[in-house]
């Protein structure tokens, strides 16, 4: 592997903005490193390789300009359900299989207008649902720290190729956890900032009220200069939030003094095991010795967070996928008449997973059901929003786990409701449109296996509170270096 | 025998003429090549967003203030969720129970006069699907056909929504209700209502019930009426229907009925069991309306006369007739500039005649709104009070008029500068008299011989060589005296 690729985003940056090396070697590394390593680990869907060197070639000669890119030639791994023109966009899913995008996504266009270079369209759950890169129905990824497991999901695909370096920053889009989720399983810093931050203008949608796109990065202030580019109004998007963005990769921080974390009572450790208990004990205790003050807190309604979820973000899903019906894009099977022709090309098109959600959006919105389920959800979703609030009047940050485990085996959750439940952490987090990030913790042997796979700390904070969130998270990750402790071997 | 009296409420979409559509870019255009004016947005392609379009918010307030109707604080936009080819989303971006406008009255007239109150239950906003031309299936419909294509140069269109209360009892007091929003909507500029273009379209939920009775029968709802008069028929069928449905003892059943135009019946398209369950709910996609009170109170002043009170004033003030007064408000312009020719002086009566008879007379032959003439309402008010005054007669102002018409200026200079006014000086026109009896002695043998009707000759002999100036009914007095 060139050592190019072993470098940070934020120093690629400044060695091509200083003209010590060009986009268009480190887009040649990094294709390079995808076309090695690739083929086991299944990141991408769509390689592009084309695309990669005309991007480099143009930041270059912008560069030569005279133009200093905060992301010049940072080689970018897009979600696959991200809009970037001229190129396939799947979704992971055979409805979208031979779809080209023809326009770009605001908040990819904004990370390649900043001098970074899309290398490839990354695995993901089909349309952003699952959380183990398993429900793609175009392929498998695996974890660059085991091949015999999972990358976590729904950003898969972006995780893994962040991990094994086939690129410098990921770009996911987080739903109930999907970006903090992978960046757990896959030892990274996983970003979602406050619910409108980011621009959805491009990203194919699961649930809209809960989609938000952010990065997956090496670093928490790759992380940050990535989510200095993306985020802000978008005249596109109308719930994107109009408001000034506190740009965070300047104002990271080196301790926690003066910072109060909450620890929340309902977030609890102790059912995952010894191992993990203690792990997330030492991790507090790390934020504590960094100064920062630990107060307990409750959040009365998280146990509610799922449920919530299930109805809300199938509701809305179930509505979003209709679009998908063989007759302008995609997929489309033929059928006697147009009733039919629905039937077989959504029978076709749709894996389980996406089915079973939108049967349940589509009850749960029926009428006679819609104010037992619907309405009841959003009643709920408006008290975690209340928990939150009175939580944040006594701290400054939350901590907890980022996923209840390490990366598991493949198929080894094969009913929904587990998988579910690996989401426990997020998605309370999700319904309340908070910004959270999952930074690497550490360690754990997962049962019979003799490969340490690494766990997330999720940390958040409250509305708008990107910058404060990124600085905390560098101080923790500046005082641990846990990342930097093990490589992804599986994959390299 | 039972009498019955219909019930009848009123569902109409208009579509609002907006310089773009209602949640993308795309010219909103009546026309153009297929698939022409559309983007990712109005395609509904992955990932594409709606972002509401403000014009017609605004355009769906005023028409609501235009009927008295509340502009509630707070609005939001929900998804009617159904599959339809021609639908690129599959669910339509639509208001379920927060409308921009809620309640109001439609005050209209019938052609005796008589004036009629039908209460709006609200008016709210959504968007225009495209169109499909369905081929092989015969009678151009989706069943049985063996392609279809889909224009989406409509889609996403802003489509605005008018619910009645049932208050009408029959087609012609529909007709007149649909009359009065269209002039009202014509007026506020928000659309072209036409229903032969499909810019206005409408539905009728009709029910019967005997006369006296306070209840609501069951109701058919009739679609597929595509002018004013076919929902005038279709009405009138379908009271006669359900009248001879309940005296043969049956009962009338909820289902949609469509018109058909040919045959003058309506026929039975899905029963209430057939009915969707659309699914609404609130649209994640979009953020709530809230609507600003100073703009509402803004948009309400600056609220032009409305087509009914304008109607009212014609009718009262200037005791204008049925016929002439909605002449009048039916084109906005025309009634503005009648309105400035009485505010200059020009009574109602008169110019009413005028801008009806001479000026829309001319503005036909050469194609030219009286509007936009050369002949400025206050000079139309000055060549109505010349005549009024007598300095001219009705002749020398129908030329004057032409020659207001073709070059413009003042009437009263044109008629100072060619010395037009009327003389009324019976000196002057002694003469005129004199010389025109001494140049015709047959017609004046004829006179004395009984022959009385030559009269009217003599007169415009008079008028000829008093090159119109002479007072006419003082050319017959000294006629008369002279012919004794
Ligand atoms: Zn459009």
């Amino acid at each position: 592997m060139s050592e190019a690729m072993e470098l940070s985003a934020a120093e690629i940056a400044r060695r091509v903005n200083a003209g010590e090396v060009s986009a268009r070697e480190v887009t040649d590394a990094a294709l390079a490193q995808i076309d090695a390593v690739d083929d086991r680990l299944g990141a991408y869907l769509t390689r592009l390789h084309d695309l990669a060197r005309v991007s480099a070639g143009r930041v270059d000669a912008r560069i030569k300009a005279g133009e200093h890119l905060p992301l010049a030639g940072v080689p970018v791994a897009v979600k696959d359900n991200m809009c970037l023109a001229g190129t396939r966009t799947t979704c992971g899913s055979k409805m979208l299989e031979g779809w080209v995008a023809p326009y770009t996504a605001t908040a990819v266009a904004r990370l390649l207008d900043a001098g970074a270079v899309p290398v490839g369209k990354a695995n993901m759950d089909e349309f952003a649902m699952g959380s183990s890169c398993e429900n793609s129905a175009l392929g498998k990824t695996c974890n660059p720290y085991d091949l015999g497991r999972v990358p976590g999901g729904s950003s898969g695909g972006s995780a893994a190729a962040v991990a094994a370096y086939e690129a410098a920053i990921g770009m996911g889009s987080d739903t109930g956890g999907s970006i903090r989720e992978p960046a757990a399983f896959c030892n990274l810093v996983g970003f979602k900032p406050t619910y409108g931050r980011v621009s959805r203008y491009g990203l194919i949608a699961f649930a809209s009220s809960l989609d938000q796109i952010g990065p997956l990065a090496r670093s928490v202030e790759d992380a940050a200069l990535a989510y200095d580019v993306m985020a802000g109004k978008d005249p596109m998007d109308s719930t994107s939030v109009d408001r000034p963005v506190e740009p965070a990769a300047t104002a990271l921080r080196s301790d926690l003094r003066g910072v109060r974390v909450g620890i929340v009572k309902q977030f609890g450790t102790q059912g995952l095991g010894p191992e993990i208990d203690s792990l997330y004990r030492r991790a507090y205790l790390d934020l504590e010795k960094l100064g920062a003050t630990l107060v307990d807190v409750e959040l009365p309604t998280a146990e509610y967070g799922l449920a919530t979820y299930y109805l809300i973000a199938p509701a809305e899903c179930s509505s979003n996928l209709a679009r998908f019906d063989g007759v302008r894009y995609g997929l489309r099977v033929d059928g006697e008449d147009v009733g039919r022709m629905y039937e077989r090309t959504r029978a076709e098109g749709f894996g389980p997973e996406v089915k079973r959600r939108i049967l349940i959006g589509t009850y749960a919105l029926s009428s006679g059901y819609y104010d037992a389920y619907y309405v009841k959800a959003q009643k709920a979703r408006t008290m975690f929003g209340a928990d939150f609030k009175r939580a944040f009047e006594r701290c400054d940050l939350i901590a907890s786990p980022a996923a209840s485990s390490p990366a598991f085996a493949f198929d080894a959750k094969s009913d929904p409701y587990s998988m579910y439940m690996m989401d426990y952490y997020t998605i309370p987090i999700s319904l309340a449109g908070l910004p959270a990030l999952s930074v690497p913790c550490g360690y754990v042997l997962p049962e019979g296996s003799s490969r340490p796979m690494p766990m997330g700390l999720q940390l958040a904070a409250p509305l708008f509170g990107e910058a404060q969130l990124l600085a905390a998270a560098n101080a923790y990750e500046c005082a641990t270096q846990h990342a930097r402790q093990r490589r992804p071997e599986g994959a390299l | 025998m039972t009498q019955y009296e219909a019930v009848i409420g009123i569902e109409c979409h208009v579509e609002l003429k907006t310089k773009s559509k209602m949640f993308c870019a795309c010219p909103n255009r009546f026309g153009g090549e297929p698939n022409a004016h559309v983007c990712p947005v109005c395609l509904a392609l992955p990932g594409a967003l709606p972002v509401a379009n403000e014009e017609a918010i605004l355009q769906v307030i005023r028409a609501g203030l235009a009927f008295g109707a509340e502009i509630p604080a707070f609005s939001k936009f929900d998804r009617k969720n159904y599959f339809y080819p021609d639908m690129p989303k599959d669910y339509q971006i639509s208001q379920y129970d927060m409308p921009l406008a809620q309640g109001g009255v439609v005050r209209y007239w019938l052609d005796d006069g008589t004036t009629k109150e039908c209460r709006l239950t609200r008016i709210h906003l959504e968007e225009d699907t495209g169109k499909s031309t369905h081929a092989g299936s015969g009678d151009g419909r989706i069943a049985h056909s063996s392609y279809s294509l889909v224009d989406f140069n409509r889609a996403g269109v802003p489509l605005m929504e008018c619910v009645s209360e049932p208050d009408i009892r029959s087609a012609e007091e529909a007709v007149g209700f649909l009359d009065a929003l269209k002039r009202t909507f014509v007026q506020l500029g928000v659309s072209d209502v036409k229903m032969e273009e499909g810019s206005l379209r409408c539905d009728a939920n009709v029910s019967i019930r005997p006369v006296g009775s306070k209840d609501l029968g069951t109701k058919a709802e009739i679609k597929n009426m595509n002018s004013f008069r076919s929902v005038s028929r279709a009405i009138e069928s379908e009271i006669a229907r359900q009248i001879a449905v309940v005296a043969a003892g049956g009962r009338v059943v909820q289902e949609t009925r469509g018109w058909d135009e040919l045959a003058g019946t309506t026929h039975s398209m899905r029963s209430k069991e057939e009915a969707h369950d659309y699914r609404y709910f609130p649209d994640p996609d979009l953020v709530p309306i809230e609507v600003d009170r100073t703009v509402v109170e803004r948009l309400r002043s600056l609220m032009a006369d409305l087509p009914i009170a304008r109607f009212e004033r014609y009718r009262g003030s200037y005791g204008l007739g049925v016929a002439q007064a909605t002449q009048l408000v039916d084109t906005p312009q025309l009634a503005e500039y009648f309105d400035s020719c009485v505010g200059a002086g020009g009574g109602g009566q008169q110019a009413a005649n005028f801008v009806l008879g001479d000026l829309s007379r001319l503005a036909n032959e050469t194609q030219t709104p009286v509007w936009e003439s050369s002949v400025a309402p206050q000079d139309l008010a000055e060549l109505i009070g010349l005549v009024q005054s007598k300095t001219i007669n009705s002749k020398i102002a129908k030329d004057l008029l032409l020659r207001m018409w073709n070059g413009g200026g003042s009437p009263k200079a044109l008629v100072e500068h060619e010395g037009l006014a009327q003389t009324s000086d019976p000196g002057s026109v002694e003469r005129f008299v004199d010389e025109v009896l001494a140049a015709h002695p047959k017609v004046v043998a004829d006179y004395k011989a009984g022959k009385t009707n030559v009269m009217g000759f003599l007169v415009g002999q008079v008028m000829k060589q008093s090159r119109g100036k002479a007072n006419p009914a003082l050319a017959g007095e000294l006629l008369a005296q002279k012919l004794g």
